[in-house]
């Protein structure tokens, strides 16, 4: 059972983990278009048309790998966590249709127009398709994030216990989840700079090598530009997502800045420690004073909850939610017994809680005080991987904002100088992978600072799996491994390729050929 | 608007995009699936190709849509059916991955072995999924071993996954995955009659015949074994109760999946629009009137697919191993209230798809010859 728990989890977080390689920039790419192809039907000037339809090249390599990813995202909540699907499909599969209808139709109808319709229909409307293009992805990210907002954060919900599930209780509430819009302001603009990034970078390399500098030259400035902006945005709304988690998830929060014992007002920050969890302490901490409650809760008096303090707190919720199921038993019994029911849903918040027990003893009423005390001390994820991963997102945000303002300060001169800065070039090329490690870390920070629960405080995650083995995981998830990365190696050969011949491809695309490298 | 018309409502609308999805998805894949066999040059192909390459992913939405509503209004569907038939699922998404790079990256690199590599990719990617479909649809009238215990959690009563998924691919199973197969194929090669001249579009003509014919002659077959096969009967079914399968009795009776259409003749309608759909389609396309041809063939496969479904009313998904667990469009659902918002979300969004839909398709509209592939190579893929 706990193998199964395990290679679901991880078939889940490598098969999103790849979703996420393209989705980043697909959601930057789109509206780097719509600027390029913005400049080209005001102007008229052809440059502009040659670089959408370069960029869009690139993009269009990138996209189909996207979808494919995609659809196993998309029907995984089915096959490996069955139990969650009925326990809150009522809730959670509403934003998931939802996408499909109104986002994945719109961005789908019209990539296909953005790639093959140059000649049949007027400029104007062909930015029109790449505007649709853009909206439809960036509307899907919002719909996709709303649900991830609400797993964070389940709002607008209510158990039924005839039917043993979570069921809708407001829509409005779900869809104005404060987490959810945080998250989906914080992911498009990372998605935004994860575009700039490599669309820079690709152009500083055509300027090192002094090819194609015309279009190099406007690709970098337009890249420094939105990158900037995307940059300022990303780490905004990162700030806004870290109040978000203060406010709801003082577990991931304890654990991403590695606090065992509550911290009185004005607390300090953390800038490099080593929290060791079988000392339940931090080896060493060097911190800076204030600067905990300052960037946390944007005053000097908030406090922050120690992990030993919530491990505690949560006990007591384990040991509630304990005699809830008990009820939840008695009532299967006798259906009709209404009291019973509403003592059920009063207590509600306290299942999940209850069920963390299951992981220790399948009869949870007969759970022993040890395995209480084990439930409780699950409450919180392990708070190494979480602190470091957190500071690296942090500190490569900082970096992204630095190249661009460079990059925008030193392209924006009235003159061409920035051109022989090798330095800028050369680190704007080799910088190309960093925003999918500060995407990669930032996931891992949501989702694994989430743990022990699928649905925080409702679903604990070894409760939310189908009823599978784990040969049939072992198979699977190779198959995904195998399949993916050969995907992988396909994508990243067709866009060095294309990325190294440069926008000459749009002449001589037909001279591309299998294993000569011009 | 009740509980029980709203869930009557979703048995139709998952019915319409099931629909939608066999005549947009479908004749993209009968295209991927003729492609490498009436295209003989690499222009052909490309020709052939570029009849769907600017839809082909919208058109795909229309099964990850179908996923994401099936969610939404029947949870426990979408939960049992994707985790019980977990290998099937897995072959189907492994092979309809293959779609995107297929078209995106083909025509991306000027090498004969790389475009013979990716057509038979889009080959195994547009023929495996209708195939495997269809045999899931077979297992689904045969009904799957499975249980709920006390807590509502799935169990699967196959003896191992592996054998379960062997024991999937059973004759009469086979035989709905043939009719999927062959339905989608035909349909393909409608579209590229419509959309091919000369030498290719006779061959895809051919292929029509050939493939509606044998649609239409595995379909009847089919319809006389189900008379032989288990059917399930409800009992104690409350339209508008709480949605917990568990609260009703089932039987099992061979040959029950007749009994709607025993009960009420006039149904009868549904597999004889299937069938003679099918044939005016051939006769039409054999007149040339390739446009007529695609239509009766999408009204074919809605007669198929509904056949299906009015045999099995009101059931969904039913349990072989403990029928009781068998899932109903009345206690498979989810809320009352997500019913109803999907509605709105569905009656708002649907035509703005349709619409959109249509607009593009007009404006890509237009014979694709050979030499207008090889005078605009670079513009087409
Ligand atoms: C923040 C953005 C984001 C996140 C968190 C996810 N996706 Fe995604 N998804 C997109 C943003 C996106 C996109 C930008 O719209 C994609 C990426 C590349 C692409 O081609 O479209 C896409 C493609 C894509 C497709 C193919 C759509 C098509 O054919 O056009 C599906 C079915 C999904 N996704 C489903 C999911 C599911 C079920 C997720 C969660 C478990 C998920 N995605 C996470
Ligand atoms: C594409 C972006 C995403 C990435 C990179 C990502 C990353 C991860 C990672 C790393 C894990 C494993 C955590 C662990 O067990 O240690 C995970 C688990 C999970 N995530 Fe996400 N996630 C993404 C989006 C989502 C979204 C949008 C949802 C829901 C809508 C979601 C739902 C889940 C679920 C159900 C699990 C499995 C249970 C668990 O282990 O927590 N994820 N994801
Ligand atoms: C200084 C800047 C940043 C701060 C303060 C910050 C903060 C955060 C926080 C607190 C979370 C967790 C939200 C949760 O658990 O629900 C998060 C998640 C995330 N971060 Fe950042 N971040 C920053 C920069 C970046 C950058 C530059 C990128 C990528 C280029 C990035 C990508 C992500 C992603 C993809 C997620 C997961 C989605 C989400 O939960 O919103 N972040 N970030």
């Amino acid at each position: 059972m706990e193998t199964l728990i395990d290679l679901s989890r991880l078939q889940f977080a490598v098969t999103a983990m790849y979703h996420f390689i393209f989705v980043p920039l697909t959601l930057g790419m789109t509206w780097l278009l719509v600027i390029m192809e913005t400049i080209y039907v005001a102007t008229g000037k052809e440059i502009y048309k040659d670089m959408t339809k370069f960029w869009g090249k690139l993009f269009g390599i990138n996209f189909a790998i996207g979808v494919t990813t995609g659809l196993t995202m998309e029907f995984q909540f089915g096959t490996n966590w069955a139990y969650y699907s009925h326990y809150v499909g009522d809730i959670f599969g509403v934003p998931l249709a939802i996408e499909g209808l109104m986002a994945f139709f719109l961005e789908s109808t019209f990539i296909g127009m953005f790639f093959l319709s140059w000649d049949r229909v007027s400029k104007k409307q062909h930015l029109l398709f790449t505007v649709l293009v853009a909206i439809g992805s960036n509307l899907s990210a919002l719909w996709i994030l709303v649900a991830n907002g609400w797993m964070q954060n389940p709002v607008g919900t209510k158990f039924n216990p005839i039917t043993m599930r979570m069921e809708l209780d407001s829509f409005i509430s779900v869809l104005f989840n404060p987490v959810g819009q945080a998250k989906f302001f914080h992911t498009v603009c990372s998605g935004y700079v994860t575009a700039s990034v490599f669309v820079l970078g690709i152009s500083a390399y055509y300027l090192l090598k002094k090819q194609h500098l015309p279009f190099a030259r406007r690709s970098f400035k337009i890249a420094a530009m939105f990158g900037l902006f995307a940059s300022i945005a990303a780490i905004v709304m990162g700030d806004e997502s870290g109040l978000q988690v203060y406010k709801v998830q003082p577990s991931k929060l304890a654990a991403i800045e590695g606090v065992w014992e509550t911290e009185a007002a004005p607390a300090g920050w953390s800038l490099l420690a080593w929290p060791n969890s079988d000392k339940r302490q931090n080896d060493f901490n060097i911190s800076i004073p204030y600067a905990g409650s300052l960037i946390l809760t944007h005053g000097l008096n908030g406090t922050i909850t120690g992990i030993n303090d919530i491990v505690a707190e949560n006990k007591n919720k384990i040991i509630k939610g304990q005699q809830a199921l008990g009820l939840l038993d008695q009532y299967k019994q006798t259906p009709n017994d209404m009291a019973l029911a509403k003592q059920i849903q009063d207590n509600a918040e306290y299942l999940g809680y209850g069920l963390l027990l299951k992981k220790y003893s399948t009869d949870v009423t007969k759970a022993t005080p040890d395995m209480i005390e084990m439930a409780a001390r699950d409450t919180v994820p392990n708070p190494l991987p979480l602190y470091y991963s957190f500071r690296t997102m942090v500190f490569l945000g900082i970096s992204f904002f630095l190249l661009f303002l460079v990059a925008f300060k030193e392209s924006f001169r009235n003159n061409t100088k920035f051109e022989n800065n090798k330095f800028l070039l050369k680190f704007a090329l080799y910088w190309i992978p960093m925003p999918w490690i500060a995407c990669w870390c930032g996931w891992f920070v949501a989702e694994y600072g989430r743990q022990p629960w699928t649905i925080y405080g409702i679903l604990p995650t070894h409760q939310s799996v189908s009823s599978l083995t784990a040969g049939d995981l072992i198979f699977s998830l190779s198959g995904f491994v195998i399949l993916y990365t050969i995907l992988l190696i396909v994508e990243i050969w067709l866009m060095f390729k294309y990325a190294k011949s440069g926008p000459s491809v749009l002449s001589n695309e037909k001279n591309i050929k299998l294993g000569v490298n011009k | 608007m009740s509980y029980e018309f709203l869930r009557f409502i979703w048995w139709v609308l998952v019915g319409v995009l099931l629909i939608g999805l066999v005549i947009m998805d479908g004749h993209d894949m009968g295209v991927g699936t003729l492609s490498p066999f009436v295209g003989k040059t690499n222009s052909e192909r490309r020709a052939a190709i570029n009849s769907v390459a600017p839809h082909w992913d919208g058109n795909q939405v229309w099964f990850i849509t179908a996923g994401g509503a099936v969610f939404a209004s029947w949870p426990l569907v979408y939960a049992a059916s994707f985790s019980m038939l977990y290998i099937a699922i897995l072959a189907v998404l492994w092979t309809i991955f293959l779609r995107a790079p297929a078209f995106e990256y083909r025509s991306k690199i000027d090498d004969n072995r790389w475009h013979s590599y990716w057509d038979w990719v889009l080959f195994v990617g547009s023929a495996t999924p209708p195939l495997l479909f269809g045999v899931a649809f077979g297992n689904i009238l045969l009904g799957i071993p499975f249980h709920f215990d006390n807590e509502m959690r799935l169990v699967s009563d196959a003896s191992s996954p592996i054998i379960g998924f062997l024991q999937l691919l059973s004759p009469f199973a086979l035989l709905c995955g043939l009719v999927s197969l062959f339905m989608i194929t035909a349909h393909g090669a409608y579209y590229l009659s419509l959309r091919t001249v000369d030498a290719m579009q006779q061959r895809a003509i051919k292929a029509a015949k050939i493939f509606g014919t044998l649609t239409v002659i595995l379909f009847i077959i089919g319809g006389f074994w189900v008379g032989h096969i288990n059917g399930y009967v409800a009992t104690n079914l409350s339209h508008s109760g709480p949605s917990n399968p568990l609260l009703k009795s089932v039987t099992v009776v061979t040959g029950a999946w007749l009994n709607n259409y025993n009960s009420y003749p006039v149904l009868y309608i549904v597999p004889a629009l299937g069938i003679i759909a099918q044939i005016l389609a051939i006769v039409f396309n054999n007149k040339s009137r390739h446009g007529m041809a695609f239509i009766f063939s999408s009204l074919s496969m809605a007669g198929i697919i509904l056949t299906a479904a009015v045999s099995m009313f009101p059931f969904v998904m039913p349990s072989s191993s403990m029928p009781v667990s068998s899932l109903t469009l009345w206690d498979a659902t989810s809320s009352e209230h997500t019913l109803f918002l999907m509605l709105i979300v569905a009656l708002i969004f649907t035509p703005i798809v349709l619409i959109y839909t249509s607009w593009v398709y007009k404006i890509m509209n237009g014979k694709l010859t050979t030499a207008k592939i090889e005078e605009n190579s670079k513009s087409y893929y």
